[in-house]
């Protein structure tokens, strides 16, 4: 155990599939106790990194340390180590729960496995379900259940692709409830996301692109650096407003919410100025920018640099 | 809604078309399967194999002998591979296969002859395979006659003697009564043992990669030799229970003999499955899906039944053929196993065709691992 070290600590990280760069220049630091977020659309290399991070691809270029291990000699120390959740449900479906935490412990040849597998499922209330077929659970249980075998041999860095695709908002909550505990107590987690709620509790961010960092920083940090205005929009009609609105000067985003329209725009007086001009059954009111309206900004800026 | 839409069924047609398209193996195998097929079975076969090799036990070399000999050799059946020291060496070779055929000639061959003894030169053969000696046999069997009337010739032919002056007995040795099950029933041992276990283990990895439980077992510290290692073990015991059922099977319904070793013919089998259950693992870490999997096991299976001298005579091949089938483990296990069984050869007489199965095993399990590494990367 190397305990004076960052959990992650990797520099220009590159790796490539049949020519095109899944991952560039991916540098990272990532302390003990921290929940760090991965935000990116589909295909911004998220699990490409991932997979570079727990020795199961070997990077191109760059170098790095996980726990204290190179990721490229030590991969597996760090296999040992660290706690994976894969994107899609990766335990065996014909097995049962407490057969899932067994054969997992068993690899990993934990001491008293028995003793273990019990706590773990007490742990994540798993023991209801100890006797059923993984096949058999829904989608919260099965995520529960993924969490408890990435943690059965107590990992010091957890690494989670898109762990809650799929699962109930409660659920969810839970799940991220039990995320804080686990980083209060001194678990590095590495978690990736689709979902701005999740994002926003985290405590740093890593936005990507086309297997490049956008940004780092808090969520806050993140949305007060894009620099934008947001506004809000009632009446009727606002689908059509939203696409009138499109292009227009100051204008970057019009996204319908139910009964309001928010527009954003980082130039504020070409966007009052167009606000100004809409008809009068359309009040306006300035808002407050999300996380959301910074992501989806930021995404579209690079669009626009290609 | 119609009844049937054509443009429905376009839309589906359409869409199946596209699909086949980009399933490269399936089309493949549409072109490869066909035309293998054919060259083997229309080249490699013949039920009536030439130049069968042959040992000469020669009491004496006389003009006599040689004159039958060479007239043996004529038949076009028997290559003659040599002389034989003493009988005991013709006997290994007869049952390691070696030699198909061994000629006795007797020490005082021509002085009995000429005493009008009526000696006999004994043909034994080994007739494991019935279907390959019984046309050899017939061809030796009318030389006798043919030697003696052709001496006396012309005017002379109604000199010819009534009796021939030697006589030539045969032996089928080792399956006297020429019954085909003999052949066929151990030969079939090996090809149930061959689809069942390239099969299973075929399916092992592809299936995890199917299900996405490889990315889990990747990430978990667990080496290539363990994992590969870890799916081949049960399938032994799967193949060891399958061993014994196919045994009692051909005692008791075949009434087939058993006169090797027990502890031999469990452990021909024995190296016989670990041979499949690796080829088995290494076409799962080349097969993308258990589809493509399932392809190359069949793809597997067809050259083993026709090259492995299982229902053809091996000698009646062209080399070309005999050189792909010695590259089968079902051509060594047809040896080993007829050996075993009906010779009741034990472990030094099995040797010759056990090493290449032991050699085949390791480098299919290097294979294996070699190919599974790169894939998990």
């Amino acid at each position: 155990m190397k305990q004076d070290v960052p959990a992650i600590e990797v520099k220009n990280l590159s790796k490539k599939f049949s020519g095109r760069l899944a991952v560039r220049d991916l540098s990272l630091r990532v302390n003990r106790g921290e929940i760090l977020g991965f935000l990116g659309p589909n295909g911004s290399g998220k699990t490409t990194a991932f997979r570079m991070l727990c020795g199961l691809l070997t990077p191109d270029s760059g170098e790095g340390y996980c726990l204290g291990y190179d990721i490229r000699r030590e991969n597996a120390w760090i296999k040992r180590h660290i706690g994976y959740m894969t994107q899609r449900f990766s335990l065996w479906e014909d097995l049962t729960v407490r057969e899932n935490l067994a054969f997992v412990a068993q690899i990993h040849r934990l001491k008293d496995r028995r003793r273990r597998v019990r706590e773990i499922m007490a742990e994540y209330g798993l023991a209801e379900v100890a006797g059923e077929l993984a096949s058999h659970l829904s989608g919260g249980w099965k995520q529960r259940l993924a969490l408890a075998a990435a943690l059965v041999h107590q990992p010091e860095l957890l690494l989670l692709d898109e762990p809650t695709a799929g699962v109930d908002p409660a659920a969810r909550r839970d799940f991220w409830d039990n995320l804080h505990h686990l980083a209060h107590a001194g678990l590095a987690i590495l978690v990736s996301t689709h979902y701005m709620d999740e994002a926003e509790r985290c405590h740093k961010l890593v936005c990507l692109a086309a297997g490049r960092v956008l940004e780092q920083g808090t969520a806050r940090e993140i949305v007060a650096r894009q620099n934008l205005h947001a506004y809000q929009v009632g009446g009727k009609d606002l689908a059509l407003l939203a696409r009138s609105l499109a292009g227009k000067p100051g204008v970057a985003e019009a996204i319908v919410f139910g009964n309001c329209l928010t527009v954003v725009g980082s130039q504020r007086e070409e966007l009052v100025a167009t606000l100004a001009s809409l008809p009068p059954e359309y009040p306006v009111s300035p808002a407050e920018t999300g996380l959301e309206e910074a992501f989806i900004y930021l995404m579209g800026q690079r669009e626009k640099e290609r | 809604m119609s009844f049937f839409s054509p443009s429905r069924w376009l839309g589906m047609f359409l869409k199946e078309c596209r699909q086949l398209a980009r399933d490269r193996v399936t089309l493949a195998m549409i072109v490869v399967i066909p035309l293998a097929q054919l060259v083997i079975f229309g080249f490699a076969i013949n039920t009536d194999p030439r130049l069968m090799p042959t040992l000469v036990v020669a009491g004496e070399n006389s003009d006599l002998t040689r004159a039958f000999l060479a007239s043996l050799e004529n038949t076009g059946y028997f290559q003659i591979i040599g002389d034989a020291s003493d009988p005991l060496a013709a006997e290994t070779a007869l049952a390691t296969g070696e030699a198909q055929f061994v000629v006795n000639i007797p020490s005082d061959f021509s002085r009995r002859l000429i005493r009008g003894e009526n000696p006999v030169i004994l043909l034994e053969a080994d007739a494991t395979d019935p279907l390959a000696v019984t046309a050899a046999l017939a061809a030796a069997e009318a030389i006798p006659g043919r030697l003696a009337r052709r001496e006396l010739q012309g005017t002379l032919a109604h000199l010819a003697p009534e009796v021939e002056p030697f006589r030539l007995v045969s032996h089928r040795r080792y399956n006297p009564e020429g019954i085909t099950k003999f052949n066929i029933v151990p030969g079939m041992m090996g090809v149930i043992l061959t689809l069942t276990m390239v099969l299973m283990t075929g399916l092992a990895i592809t299936r995890e990669r199917e299900r996405g439980n490889l990315e889990m077992l990747l990430a978990l510290p667990l080496r290539p030799l363990e994992i590969l290692a870890g799916k081949i073990v049960p399938y032994v015991a799967i193949g060891l229970v399958q061993t014994t059922l196919v045994l009692l099977g051909a005692r008791f319904v075949f009434a087939i003999p058993m006169l090797g070793r027990l502890t031999a013919i469990y452990g021909v089998f024995l190296v016989f499955i670990a041979a499949n259950l690796t080829v088995g693992i290494t076409l799962s870490s080349l097969a993308r899906s258990q589809l493509q999997a399932m392809q190359m096991a069949v793809f597997y299976f067809l050259p083993n039944i026709v090259l492995s001298g299982f229902f053809f005579p091996f000698r009646g091949m062209p080399s070309w053929a005999r050189f792909l089938g010695n590259l089968l483990p079902l051509t060594y296990f047809n040896r080993l196993i007829r050996g075993v069984i009906l010779k009741g050869n034990d472990w030094p007489l099995l040797w010759p065709s056990l090493w290449p199965l032991l050699v085949f095993t390791l480098v299919m399990f290097t294979a294996a691992l070699v190919f599974s590494r790169k894939t998990l990367d």
